[in-house]
C-alpha cells in the first residue's frame, strides 16, 4: 500500500451519476470528504509546500523550519557532494534531457553505467532502468503475466503492483497480508499447467512491517511459481549488502525479479528491475511502459549511478539508520503511543491514531511545532487505520531524534492522545 | 453439491459478514445492500474458496454483483 490520499491502492470503479450531472460527478463524495476535513479548520495535510530544502532532514515548510520525518530519503543521499557533482557534470556534458525512448535515441552512456552499477550492487546478471518505480512494476508485471496466467499477491500491495496486474489481464488472486497459509491454499488450487507469478514486498510501507520471505518464497517455489519482490523500502540498509529483505532472509537466489526505485534510498527518481533470468533482455523490446516513454535525463542517471555505488560502502550510515529507528520506536512506545509493529522492522515507524479527526489534529500540532510526518488515512491504509508515518533518515542525528520525541510528547499531550 | 446446497452453505458463511442483518435474496447486491468493503470481500471470498476448494479470482469477482450470481458461479466451479 502507499500514500494514496483518497483512494485505495487496489483500483476501484466509481459509479457515474446519471442525469443532469457530468463525468466529474463520480468524485462528489471525495470532494465532500476533503472539504469536511478542511472546514474543521486544520492545516491541509496534503498541500504542504517546501519553500526551501536545507538538508536531507530539514526544510522550510509553510514558512517554518521543519524536521523532515516523512520523506523516503532513508540514506540521506540527496545532498551528498559526490552525487550532486555527478549530476552537474552530466547536465553540462549531456544536456538536460534525452528527448527519446530507451529503445530509440534515449540510451546514453549514463543509462548503461547505472545499469552496470545495479548489476554490481545486486550481483545479478541483468538490470533494466525505467523512468519511475511505478513504471517498473507496471511494466514488468503486465508484460510477464498475461491472459490465462495467474498472479498471487498480498492484499496490501502497492498501487503500482495492482495497476500492473490490471494492465496485463492475468487472473488476479489476492491473499491476506503476510499470511503464508492463505498464500499456499491459493497456489495449490491454481491449475498445474498455468503460468504463476507470486508478488511480494520486502517492507510494506504503511506499517513498516517485513514479509516472511523465507517461508513464502519456499512455498512459491514448491508450486512452480516465479517470484517478484518489490524492495523499494529496503534498498541500501536491509541485508548485509543493502540488497533488501530477500538478502537478510537468505533467499535472494530464489527470487526471479527484484523491483526497486531510485526515489528512496538512492535519492533521485527512476525505477528498475534486476534479474538472473537468461531471457531477461527481451523485456527491453516487449515491455510497453519501458518502450513508450522518454528515458531519464542524463543528470538523473548520473546521480543515481554515483549514489548506488556509494551505497555499496554505506555500512556506517546503515548502522546509524538502524539506531535511529530503534531509538524512535522505543521513545514513542515509552511515551504511550500505539505503534504499527511491536519491534522496529524497517526505517518506517507507524503511529496509530484513534481516528481521522484526531490524526489530522495531531498532524497539524506536529507541523506547527516544526515536525513533518506523513498522514496516511483510509482507504489507503490497512484495516482503515489513520496513521502518522515516520520515516527515518541516516542523516538524522541522535539529538534530532531526541528533539522529534519532545515534539511528539508536546503535541500528543496538547491533542489529548497521550 | 446442487445449487440449493451451495446456496445454504454460502448463506451460512455470509451470516457473520451481514452486520446489519439485511435479508439476502437472489438480487441482493454485495456493494450496495450489504455494503461490503474490499477487506470484507477478501475475507468473505477466502472463506467460500476454502469451503469449496475453488479459486474466485478478482477478475471473476468483478462479474459478480449480486448474491444469486455468486451462488451460480460457485455451483458451476465446484462441479467442474
Amino acid at each position: 500500500m502507499s500514500e494514496g490520499i483518497s483512494q485505495p491502492d487496489q483500483p476501484q470503479t466509481l459509479e457515474g451519476h446519471k442525469g443532469d450531472k457530468d463525468l466529474f460527478s463520480k468524485f462528489d463524495d471525495i470532494i465532500a470528504m476533503r472539504q469536511g476535513l478542511l472546514d474543521s479548520g486544520v492545516e491541509d495535510p496534503f498541500n504542504l509546500v517546501m519553500e526551501k530544502v536545507l538538508s536531507p532532514t530539514r526544510a522550510i515548510c509553510n514558512g517554518r523550519e521543519t524536521i523532515l520525518l516523512g520523506t523516503y530519503n532513508y540514506m540521506g543521499m540527496t545532498f551528498d557532494p559526490d552525487v550532486v557533482e555527478a549530476g552537474k557534470q552530466a547536465l553540462a556534458d549531456f544536456g538536460s534531457g534525452t528527448t527519446g525512448s530507451r529503445v530509440l535515441n534515449g540510451t546514453y552512456q549514463g543509462h548503461k553505467d547505472v545499469e552496470e552499477a545495479l548489476k554490481d550492487f545486486y550481483d545479478m546478471d541483468h538490470a533494466m532502468v525505467f523512468s519511475t518505480g511505478y513504471q517498473a512494476n507496471l511494466g514488468i508485471i503486465s508484460t510477464i503475466a498475461g491472459k490465462g496466467d495467474y498472479i498471487v499477491l498480498d492484499i496490501d500491495s502497492h498501487a503500482s503492483i495492482w495497476d500492473g496486474c490490471a494492465m496485463g489481464n492475468a487472473e488476479v488472486v489476492p491473499f491476506k497480508h503476510n499470511d503464508i497459509e492463505a498464500m499456499e491454499k491459493r497456489l495449490r488450487r491454481i491449475p498445474g499447467d498455468a503460468g504463476k507469478l507470486v508478488i511480494l514486498e520486502g517492507v510494506y510501507s504503511m506499517l513498516g512491517d517485513v514479509a516472511p520471505l523465507k517461508e513464502m518464497i519456499a512455498v512459491a517455489k514448491k508450486y512452480g511459481a516465479m517470484v517478484l519482490v518489490d524492495e523499494a523500502h529496503s534498498m541500501g540498509f536491509i541485508g548485509e549488502n543493502g540488497r533488501g529483505v530477500v538478502e537478510s532472509a537468505g533467499v535472494i537466489d530464489d527470487v526471479d525479479f527484484i523491483i526497486g526505485t531510485f526515489s528512496k534510498s538512492v535519492g533521485t527518481v527512476g525505477g528498475f528491475c534486476v534479474s538472473n533470468h537468461p531471457k531477461f533482455e527481451i523485456m527491453r523490446l516487449v515491455c510497453r511502459p519501458y518502450v513508450f516513454t522518454a528515458s531519464l535525463p542524463p543528470s538523473v542517471v548520473a546521480t543515481a549511478c554515483t549514489s548506488i555505488r556509494k551505497l555499496m560502502h554505506g555500512s556506517n550510515k546503515r548502522a546509524h539508520l538502524w539506531e535511529n529507528s530503534k531509538n524512535l520506536h522505543k521513545g514513542l512506545k515509552d511515551l504511550g503511543f500505539q505503534l504499527g509493529t511491536e519491534e522496529p522492522q524497517s526505517a518506517i515507524i507507524a503511529v496509530i491514531m484513534p481516528d481521522l479527526q484526531q490524526g489530522a489534529a495531531m498532524w497539524e500540532a506536529l507541523i506547527q511545532n516544526g515536525l513533518y510526518v506523513n498522514l496516511a488515512r483510509p482507504p489507503a491504509t490497512p484495516a482503515n487505520m489513520t496513521l502518522l508515518r515516520c520515516s527515518l533518515c541516516a542523516e538524522h542525528s541522535e539529538e534530532e531524534v531526541g528533539e522529534i520525541l519532545e515534539i511528539f510528547e508536546k503535541s500528543g499531550k496538547a491533542v489529548g492522545i497521550i | 453439491m446442487d445449487r440449493a446446497e451451495v446456496d445454504a452453505k454460502i448463506r451460512e458463511i455470509a451470516e457473520p459478514f451481514n452486520k446489519k442483518g439485511v435479508t439476502i435474496t437472489e438480487d441482493t447486491s454485495f456493494q450496495n445492500d450489504l455494503e461490503f468493503d474490499s477487506l470484507t470481500v477478501m475475507d468473505f471470498v477466502a472463506e467460500i474458496e476454502d469451503e469449496f476448494d475453488i479459486i474466485i479470482s478478482m477478475n471473476q469477482q468483478a462479474e459478480i454483483e449480486k448474491y444469486g450470481q455468486l451462488v451460480d458461479a460457485v455451483t458451476k466451479m465446484q462441479a467442474d
